[in-house]
């Protein structure tokens, strides 16, 4: 750096907000996502001294911001940040924080805070931020002194990106913004209570690998911690070296490639047929990176009901939660799944005949597969599966895929066939509406030239819909795909099934018109009403290099096939 | 089965630590029966001892999920076999001339210390396990208890352990 340090002077002396936007560049950042308000102020108005370093994306809802990070992080790897103000702008941001825990994904959000002497006196514009956020961050901490500004941005940072990722809030006063002292950004942390466990016990892998080796019905069920350990490489040498099968969850996605012959699909409540007879006929399931939640478990005693278990996990807590575990390994999975192909190199005899012994293991799922494939009834209306696979045969299976929650999620997850990790942004934990369209435009602004999707319904799309006024301001040629049913469909579905068609207020009676609405925000607005305008409405959508609004008007009491009820076993499936 | 358990948990002396503690129970429905909180010797720490029922499994997740904060240092589990468990009462019993000597006696047989006395009441301080405590009521309650406050369980390590 260029700050010579004068002996005479005193040492590099900064005010809060300097101190934090020069934190912020020592950890790398180049992007953030915000919204000013008084309690901030003096940050931003520093921040406008670094606009060369620093790119600050206006959103127009603080909710907005902490998804657009969130996106941002899920598709680069690096930690998102988000700054917004006090009161209302860190509340507004609660339900992004929630799904960014929820999924484990790395993010640092700095709220403005009244000033010290105000905390506590119900001044205005005053929360109880962290105290609001303590149960949906991996931690929190409110600064108040200014002595700890730097290192406390230090360990949100470290913390927010080691052992199993989370988001971690960072209150700051507006007194400690204004106040100065001396700059120097810690090259460590020390945090007596935090040392994740990145390797994987030696003996336990050992024990993995032998009973991988002798299994005879084994299946790999991975789910999102090998997309945020970025073991997609390590995950594809282990099942091709011993011809495992895999089942993903829905945040696994993306973390082996689909069109593998070694895939069956997604698992649980809409897995596929053969991915969920997989779990209850296999005899050894590896769980990589995943949780059981009871989505994919559905009746949590029947699950894998025939099969011993090993679970791969970063977090302890993970381990055990709901399924008993005989082979537990607690570390990162890329280390984890290093160290076992480490501990299997060389066994070529052990491995070719597991591979034989196995080989009937494989045509029975494959029979699974070609009994019940995913599939759909084609007539005269658009139907939304089919424009999934439009999408995805259009993109290559490149695109990056932001999702809203409902159906069009989980066709999203059916039928796009996912090749690479960090390439399927959706909220899997909290199952948030309004999350894709922000998270699409994080995920752009962290890959300018890559193209990238919200893959909506039309209920959860006007959840933040003011964000495209953020994709018109920043160029974003974000493509909003809308799956238009004017229902909220996943709620009617649940209707039809579980409730005789009752259909309480699910029906979206008045939808605006998207085009005019994508027009009116200076975006470009596209409509198809024929399985014949798919096409060409996509083919157009990805001609444009600007906001695009695709509004698809597709069947609209379709439902999603494979469901297994709540609480069954996920053998019940209701098939198409 | 539901079992009383008691958890040591060394913490870093930050504010908000407690709230973050109990949090994790109560966000689990697990109840708290007694949290006793203090420094160490150590600068910057402090220990809870937490007494809490509860199935073991339930129990273990909490384990794990306590030692997923960030100011926590470390979770111990205690039983009555491999530490020692104290907590201390204060009772104040009615006392009149019938009842005096009884309470005497009663304070003997308990080890304990009469600490505060007016014209009708006494009021005995008393160390022991859990179960000492309990008998202690039982014995005192006919003569009619006017308040009591206890401090919780505190609990080490038992020193045969360790050796
Ligand atoms: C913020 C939020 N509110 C409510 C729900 C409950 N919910 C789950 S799916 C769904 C319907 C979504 O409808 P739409 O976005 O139109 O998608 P579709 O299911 O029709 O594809 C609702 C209301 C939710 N997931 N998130």
């Amino acid at each position: 750096m260029n700050h010579n340090r004068n002996n005479n002077t005193k040492k590099n002396l900064m005010t809060g907000s300097k101190i934090i936007i020069e934190s912020l560049i020592n950890e790398g950042v180049d992007t953030i996502f915000g919204y000013p308000g008084g309690a901030v102020l003096n940050i931003y108005d520093e921040l406008l001294n670094y606009k060369d370093k620093i790119k600050h994306v206006l959103v127009r809802h603080e909710q907005g911001a902490a998804h657009a990070a969130d996106g941002y992080a899920r598709a680069s790897g690096k930690v998102g940040v988000v700054l917004v103000t006090s009161g209302p702008g860190a509340t507004n941001t609660i339900t992004g924080i929630a799904t960014a825990n929820m999924d484990s994904v790395p993010m640092v959000i700095i709220t403005g805070q009244v000033p010290t002497n105000l905390i506590g006196n119900d001044a205005f514009q005053e929360a109880d931020t962290v105290g609001i956020t303590r149960p949906c961050t991996k931690h929190n901490y409110l600064v108040k002194d200014i002595k700890d500004l730097a290192r406390t941005i230090k360990e949100a940072f470290y913390i927010a990106s080691t052992g199993r990722p989370g988001p971690v809030l960072i209150d700051i006063p507006k007194d400690i913004t204004s106040s100065v002292y001396e700059f120097d950004y810690p090259e460590t942390v020390q945090l007596h209570g935090y040392n994740p466990t990145y390797f994987g016990h030696h003996i336990q892998i050992a024990k993995l690998a032998s009973e991988i080796l002798k299994a005879k019905k084994p299946l790999l069920y991975i789910g999102g911690g090998v997309i945020s350990s970025n073991a997609s490489a390590e995950l594809f040498e282990l099942a091709e070296l011993l011809d495992l099968p895999i089942t993903s969850t829905l945040m696994g996605l993306g973390g082996f490639p689909s069109c593998h012959p070694l895939f069956f699909g997604m698992l649980g409540m809409h897995g596929t047929y053969a991915a969920n007879m997989a779990i209850s006929n296999a005899d050894f399931i590896v769980a990589i990176g995943a949780r059981f939640d009871d989505r994919v478990t559905g009746k949590v005693e029947e699950f894998g009901r025939n099969a011993k278990f090993a679970h791969i996990d970063i977090d302890p807590s993970s381990i055990g939660k709901n399924v008993k575990i005989e082979i537990p390994v607690v570390g990162d999975v890329k280390s984890v799944l290093s160290s076992l192909l480490e501990v299997l190199n060389g066994r070529n005899e052990e491995i070719s005949e597991a591979k034989y012994e196995r080989l009937g293991w494989l045509e029975e799922i494959n029979a699974w597969k070609y009994e019940h494939p995913l599939t759909y009834k084609m007539n005269d209306v658009i139907k939304p599966q089919y424009v999934i696979e439009k999408i995805y045969e259009l993109t290559g299976g490149e695109a990056i895929i932001a999702t809203e929650v409902g159906q069009s999620q989980m066709w999203t997850a059916q039928f796009y066939k996912f090749k690479n990790p960090r390439t399927l942004l959706t909220s899997g934990g909290l199952g948030t509406m309004g999350f894709g369209f922000p998270a699409a435009i994080g995920a752009q602004m962290a890959h300018p030239d890559k193209i990238v999707f919200d893959i909506a319904g039309d209920g959860s799309i006007q959840m933040n819909i003011q964000e495209l006024a953020t994709a018109v301001q920043y160029n974003l040629p974000v493509k909003i795909a809308i799956i238009n049913n004017n229902f909220l469909g996943m709620i009617r579905q649940w209707q039809e099934l579980f409730y005789h068609k009752r259909y309480s207020f699910s029906e979206m009676n008045v939808n605006p018109d998207f085009v005019k609405l994508a027009e009116a925000y200076g975006a470009v607005g596209l409509r198809a009403k024929d399985p014949d305008d798919v096409v060409p409405v996509i083919e157009k959508a990805l001609s444009i290099k600007r906001p695009v609004i695709m509004d698809f008007i597709v069947d609209r009491e379709e439902s999603v096939y494979p469901m297994v009820a709540p609480g069954s076993p996920i053998t019940g499936m209701l098939l198409v | 089965m539901e079992k009383t358990h008691i958890l040591s948990i060394t913490v870093e002396n930050e504010s908000g630590v407690l709230t973050r503690v109990a949090g994790l129970f109560s966000a689990r429905g697990f109840n708290i029966d007694s949290i006793c909180v203090a420094k160490t010797l150590e600068k910057n720490e402090s220990k809870m001892i937490i007494a809490t029922s509860g199935d073991a499994q339930i129990l273990e997740q909490i384990v794990k999920q306590l030692n997923r904060l960030i100011n926590v240092i470390k979770v111990q589990e205690f039983t009555d076999d491999d530490s020692v468990l104290r907590q201390t009462v204060l009772v104040k019993v009615n006392a009149d001339e019938t009842t005096k000597g009884d309470i005497f006696r009663i304070k003997e047989i308990f080890n304990g210390r009469i600490i505060d006395v007016s014209r009708n009441h006494y009021t005995l301080e008393v160390t022991g396990s859990e179960k000492k405590i309990d008998s202690l009521i039982d014995i005192l309650r006919p003569l009619g208890i006017k308040d009591i406050v206890k401090t919780g369980i505190i609990a080490l390590a038992s020193a045969k352990k360790i050796i």
